[in-house]
């Protein structure tokens, strides 16, 4: 995956996907606020989120040993997994105990993260996706694009076709009179996948939340595909990310009050269901949980960056952050995409590793504005913005010595060298004004209100003019403005 | 190293930092929503489950038998579960009861058109119905598979909100929340209805016996 410039530069040529992205980031953003109007202390809400999922963390390593004792008295197994691979492993090996060739998987961003589909692909078993979206996105061979609705960067007319297309080498075929209806496309996803729900052995899930106290698991959902896989299979494989935890059953209330009404905007999701290990003659007989850490310790190392595991997914900040509307989820090179990707995959992969990787994971932090709407928007409150600026702290460290001097910082300190005397500052503007004339009349663009604008600089400005429009400066600074319009008023100065 | 020992050590190493006081910090109470009447807590539950395109209808308790009947119309195959007592169902109908004398097959509930059920708890401010799995309820997959479910929530049972519904909740016992049909927006954000789940909702709110 190339670093988030280049991989956005790609993005947003894409007019197609800017289009769908916009809409659809739109439409959710509306939706949320509109439900998160109606709850009156909505703030006092968001305080006693964060407050649970931070005490969770702050005391994890006694909750986890509570969970697992719990899920084991419950008829559980429970495992442990220091990263992808050895959770991976555990999956494959209770599917392979089970002979079967195919498992039924839940939608779980934790799955998708370590690779488990292609894991299991490796070992000659078929991993299907159930979530509708993960569906479209799995039968068309791309990635998800957004935490939520992870086929959003695709048409009616394109699943119609990809459906048509890729259903039969997978099971059931779509059929033959196949619109591109939504609810017609809905029904044959319903027929396809009702055949593998109907005969599956093993069931693959994540979980929401976790409760310490009394070992229950909590999966969140819509579509009611999670039910399938959670109820009907004999066998249940559910990996759980360690930072799932809450205390206790009742800290599941600020959660399940501010998960649903910041993800899809609506007051609760259609189906949320919640097990402890085995119950007897209902569900799953053999259950097991995977906890995972694969870099969620090293996250929660992070004293600054520790926050970002409060994250309970809803994708809020995704639909209020200008930089991921116009680039979509493609360009973080991650499951986590937008805001919480740009902080999340740093601080769970460790920054300033050499290799292509590492400068991909270096270059998240600066996919940002800055601008602070995740941070508004997060259920949780995470402090996204700052979490960025530490980050990108980080990574300028972790670089000291190991490049040459880079165009920004030069900049830098050319600016903090003319702010620091009003002498250099009248002179930088006037050159600046110079530089409005020419670019007002060479600029390639004109911006909203008749701006113009120039196209990609040639130099260290490139950088910044290749993914933006440079807006002319203005033909006269403010002090010259001054100067000409107020002469009397001089020795106000 | 086992695994287990090396993520708990790992995380006793992050947390090395982190003040022992700190650790023990009570999270703020969650926030309320105000009090209200009780028939007025029960006249939002309906509203809210209506809003998700459920089909919601009040009546007294010597109604329902004529109420389960009409949400049933045009369904041939019944299942209930075993502890649905106070419920009598419509003549003309193959009813089965799970678990009497077996427990259906995932194929055999395809099979059936409906499932009539009762609910443990519902939930005004959200418009959820959640169901504990208690014999009246029956196993989770009797209300996943048919393609329309039928709920009997009693008037008694409607809280006004989510932190109101918790403690009456074991979570010992697998819990369904339900808060209309199965929904997707996945293709374009357009809504469609059961996507795996049943497809039509009707719950029944039935008057206390008092009135
Ligand atoms: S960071 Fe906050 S807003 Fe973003 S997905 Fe996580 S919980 Fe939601």
């Amino acid at each position: 995956m190339p670093a988030f410039p280049a991989a956005a530069r790609v993005a947003l040529a894409d007019t197609q996907l800017r289009h769908n992205l916009a809409h659809a980031t739109r439409t959710i953003r509306d939706k949320r606020a509109a439900v998160v109007g109606e709850v009156a202390q909505w703030e006092a809400l968001r305080l006693a989120g964060a407050a649970v999922k931070e005490s969770a963390l702050l005391d994890l390593d006694r909750h986890l040993e509570q969970l697992e004792e719990r899920l084991t008295a419950a008829g559980a197994t429970v495992h442990w997994a220091r990263d992808a691979e050895e959770a991976c492993a555990v999956v494959a090996a209770v599917a392979r105990a089970h002979g079967v060739d195919e498992v039924v998987k839940v939608k779980s961003m934790a799955t998708a993260e370590i690779g488990l589909n292609e894991a299991l692909a490796a070992e000659g078993i078929a991993a299907w996706e159930t979530d509708l979206a993960e569906l479209i996105v799995q039968l068309g061979g791309d990635l998800p694009s957004h935490i939520l609705v992870p086929a959003i960067h695709r048409n009616r007319a394109e699943i119609r076709e990809i459906f048509r297309r890729e259903m039969a080498a997978a099971g059931r075929p779509a059929p033959d009179d196949l619109t591109d209806e939504p609810a017609v496309l809905a029904a044959a996803a319903r027929a396809h996948l009702r055949e593998k729900f109907l005969r599956a052995k093993v069931g693959v899930s994540g979980a929401n939340f976790a409760v310490a106290e009394s070992g229950t698991l909590v999966v969140v959902e819509s579509e009611g595909n999670g039910r399938m896989c959670l109820t009907l299979p004999e066998v249940l494989v559910s990996v759980v990310g360690i930072e799932k935890v809450v205390p206790t059953w009742e800290a599941l209330d600020p959660l399940l009050r501010l998960l649903p009404r910041s993800s899809t905007g609506e007051r609760m999701n259609p189906y949320t269901s919640t097990w402890s290990g085995v119950t007897p003659g209902d569900g799953p007989q053999e259950v097991h949980v995977v906890l995972l850490d694969a870099g969620r310790t090293r996250a929660l190392a992070d004293e600054v960056g520790r926050q970002a595991l409060r994250c309970i997914r809803c994708s809020a900040c995704l639909n209020v952050c200008p930089v991921y509307e116009r680039t979509g989820g493609h360009a973080y090179g991650s499951v986590y995409p937008g805001p919480i990707g740009a902080i999340l995959n740093p601080l769970m992969k460790g920054v300033g590793q050499a290799g292509p990787e590492g400068a991909q994971t270096d270059s998240l932090p600066y996919a940002s504005s800055l601008c602070g709407a995740c941070f508004e928007v997060c259920p949780v409150r995470i402090d996204i913005p700052s979490v960025l600026v530490d980050l990108r702290a980080q990574v300028v460290d972790a670089h000291r010595g190991d490049r040459g001097v880079k165009g920004e910082a030069v900049a830098m300190r050319a600016a903090a060298w003319s702010f620091s005397d009003a002498r250099r500052l009248a002179w930088a503007e006037r050159a600046s004004g110079v530089a409005g004339r020419v670019l007002t009349r060479l600029g390639r663009t004109t911006l909203p209100g008749g701006r113009r604008a120039a196209g990609r600089l040639p130099g260290p400005g490139a950088a910044w003019t290749g993914a933006r429009d440079l807006p002319a400066p203005p033909r006269e600074s403010f002090r010259a403005w001054w100067a000409r319009t107020r002469p009397t008023q001089e020795d106000d100065r | 190293m086992s695994a287990r020992e090396e993520v708990l050590g790992r995380v006793r190493a992050a947390l090395a930092d982190v003040a022992p006081q700190a650790r023990a910090a009570v999270a703020p109470t969650a926030p309320r929503v105000p009090e209200r009447p009780h028939h007025e807590v029960v006249d939002l539950f309906c509203e809210r489950v209506a809003d998700y395109r459920a089909v919601v209808e009040r009546c007294a308790v010597d109604e329902l038998g004529d109420r389960v009947a009409a949400a049933l119309a045009g369904a041939a195959r019944v299942v209930v579960p075993p502890g649905l007592a106070d419920v009598a169902l419509p003549p003309g109908l193959t009813v089965v009861v799970d678990g009497e004398p077996d427990v259906l097959g995932a194929a055999e509930l395809d099979a059936v058109d409906a499932v009539v059920t009762a609910a443990r708890v519902g939930i005004a401010e959200t418009g959820t119905v959640v169901l504990d799995h208690a014999p009246d309820q029956g196993r989770r997959a009797l209300t996943l598979v048919p393609d329309l479910h039928v709920c009997v929530v009693r008037e008694e049972q409607v809280v006004a909100d989510v932190p109101d519904a918790l403690p009456l909740l074991d979570p010992a016992r697998p819990l369904t929340w339900i808060s209309g049909p199965s929904a997707t927006s996945d293709i374009e954000l357009s809504r469609v209805e059961g996507v795996h789940g049943p497809r039509t909702l009707h719950v029944l709110v039935v008057a206390d016996r008092e009135g």
